[in-house]
């Protein structure tokens, strides 16, 4: 579990992120949604420390990890798999390289074991035979694959992914989406997910949060998402006129 | 604002410097680095050297082309210019746009691609992990350039003289070995050749790290970081000259 209370995060004189506070549960897919440009990758950068937070808490379980310093925040960090909006596959290593970079840092298993492991994602991912071709060799799914391979390498507790279905196909999406899904139930593992892609969010999405003007202006569920009044949330997630007129 | 950059600046090395994560992974990405920033300079030296040892015969047997100035003083002059300023200066001058930049330009693309953010999200020092290999690389790579660059740039003159026959070979050895004195000559070559790859391997990791927006932005990058080296080796050049030599 993940709790933030009361987050502020500012760059200068704008204010990104105001008065947050969400509890996203173990074992679920938690969606932060909205709008390009209204702070919802900011507010992922804060929860993980890559931007520090103005204000506020955020416990990773009991763990106060807004105050924890460089070395702490390493111990929880080595916990956390985070798949990044543009897959970010180190561009010099092969697929089965970028899977074992995590367990050749941080662990201290043998060649072979690290070998096993980084097969064993791939292969989890549906990735098979890809081996030895590098990030520029395959296709923008097989590289968000790769991405969810090397995120769950060291069997996180946490997981992070920033807009795991940009760039990619209705099909192919729907496979990440259910890929995520999978995994979280599978490791009962703390998932967040950015997205403003509602496919994903009907799809996956157990818990959804909406974000506006950099506040938390909407909590709720799949059910309640689409049968909300809210009249922010209700012009995002009916945007298109093809699901207006579903609606209708 | 150039004061902020200079603590930044040694905060990131500061914070490169340590040990590594995983022994296994530096050393082979310390061995990857001596490769690119070494092996792949040697032609680039080895032709620049060649051509400016001739050069400097030619010039120096033009100027004191007089009864009165012995010719051992166009081997002596050769020696003074490729120990002293061209086998350091000059070639770490070019290894900065040639190094330098695509030290720049290689990890500011790695931040830009959020492959620098992966890395801190595994709890990994990432400034260590990406430029103390290419630190202690070019440190250790350096001496062994210059002596190269020195050899070539002092046999090339040599020839050079004997062919055109504007020196000949026991006036400019003679020269070459007058007043020579190793300690001095190769300890002055080697600690400038030393602060210069420092500086040659650090400034534009520095510019590369901090990068901010696309494409555009990390060229930019690569420009200013090959700018301000160059600045940086020039002072340093003055500085370290200023303290040994005076």
């Amino acid at each position: 579990m993940i709790e933030i209370k009361n987050i502020y995060k500012s760059f200068g004189e704008l204010d990104v992120i105001k008065d947050i506070s969400i509890k996203f549960e173990q074992g679920k897919v938690n969606m932060i949604i909205g709008e390009s440009g209204h702070g919802k990758t900011v507010l992922m950068k804060s929860i993980v420390g890559l931007h520090e937070i103005d204000k506020g808490e955020i416990f990773y379980d009991k763990d106060l990890f807004s105050v924890m310093d460089t070395d702490n925040r390493k111990e929880i960090r080595k916990k956390i798999g985070m798949l990044f909006q543009g897959s970010a596959l180190f561009d010099s290593l092969s697929v089965i390289d970028n899977v074992k970079f995590p367990l050749n840092m941080l662990t201290e298993m043998s060649e072979e074991e690290k070998e096993e492991r980084a097969n064993f994602c791939l292969k989890r991912v549906n990735l098979i035979n890809r081996n030895d071709l590098f990030p520029s060799e395959i296709s923008g799914g097989m590289m968000k694959r790769v991405g969810i391979a090397r995120a769950i390498a060291l069997n996180p507790r946490y997981l992070f992914c920033d807009e795991p279905n940009s760039g990619l196909d209705p099909k192919t999406s729907i496979v990440i989406d259910n890929l995520i899904k999978e995994i979280t139930q599978e490791f009962d593992i703390t998932t967040i997910v950015i997205s403003h892609d509602m496919n994903s969010v009907i799809e996956i999405g157990d818990n959804i949060n909406f974000i506006f003007k950099g506040e938390n202006h909407w909590s709720g569920g799949q059910e309640d998402i689409l049968k909300t009044d809210d009249k922010e949330v209700e012009s995002f997630v009916y945007a298109s006129k093809f699901l207006q007129q579903k609606r209708d | 604002m150039f004061f902020y950059h200079v603590g930044r600046y040694f905060m990131l090395i500061g914070r490169s410097i340590g040990r590594p994560e995983s022994f296994k992974v530096f050393r082979t990405a310390l061995v990857n680095e001596l490769y690119s920033i070494g092996i792949n300079s040697l032609p680039i030296v080895a032709i620049i050297s060649l051509f400016i040892g001739m050069v400097i015969t030619i010039q120096t047997a033009t100027a004191i082309d007089s009864p009165f100035v012995p010719d051992m003083l166009i081997g002596f002059t050769s020696r003074e210019s490729m120990i002293k300023e061209f086998s350091t200066t000059i070639i770490c001058l070019i290894l900065t746009g040639k190094v330098g930049s695509s030290i720049a330009s290689e990890i500011g693309t790695m931040r830009v691609t959020e492959q620098i953010d992966a890395l801190e999200m595994m709890g990994i020092n990432s400034a260590n992990y990406l430029i103390m290999p290419k630190l202690i690389a070019s440190v250790m790579i350096i001496p062994f350039l210059v002596v190269i660059s020195m050899a070539i740039g002092i046999l090339s003159g040599w020839v050079i003289g004997d062919v055109t026959g504007l020196c000949g070979s026991e006036d400019f050895i003679a020269g070459v070995k007058l007043d020579f004195n190793p300690t001095l000559h190769m300890g002055y070559a080697f600690l400038k050749a030393i602060f210069f790859a420092i500086a040659f391997s650090s400034i534009p990791a520095y510019f590369g790290y901090y990068v901010k927006g696309g494409a555009i932005e990390v060229g930019q990058a690569g420009t200013r970081s090959v700018v301000w080296t160059s600045i940086a080796i020039l002072a340093l050049n003055y500085i370290l000259t200023q303290l040994i030599l005076m």
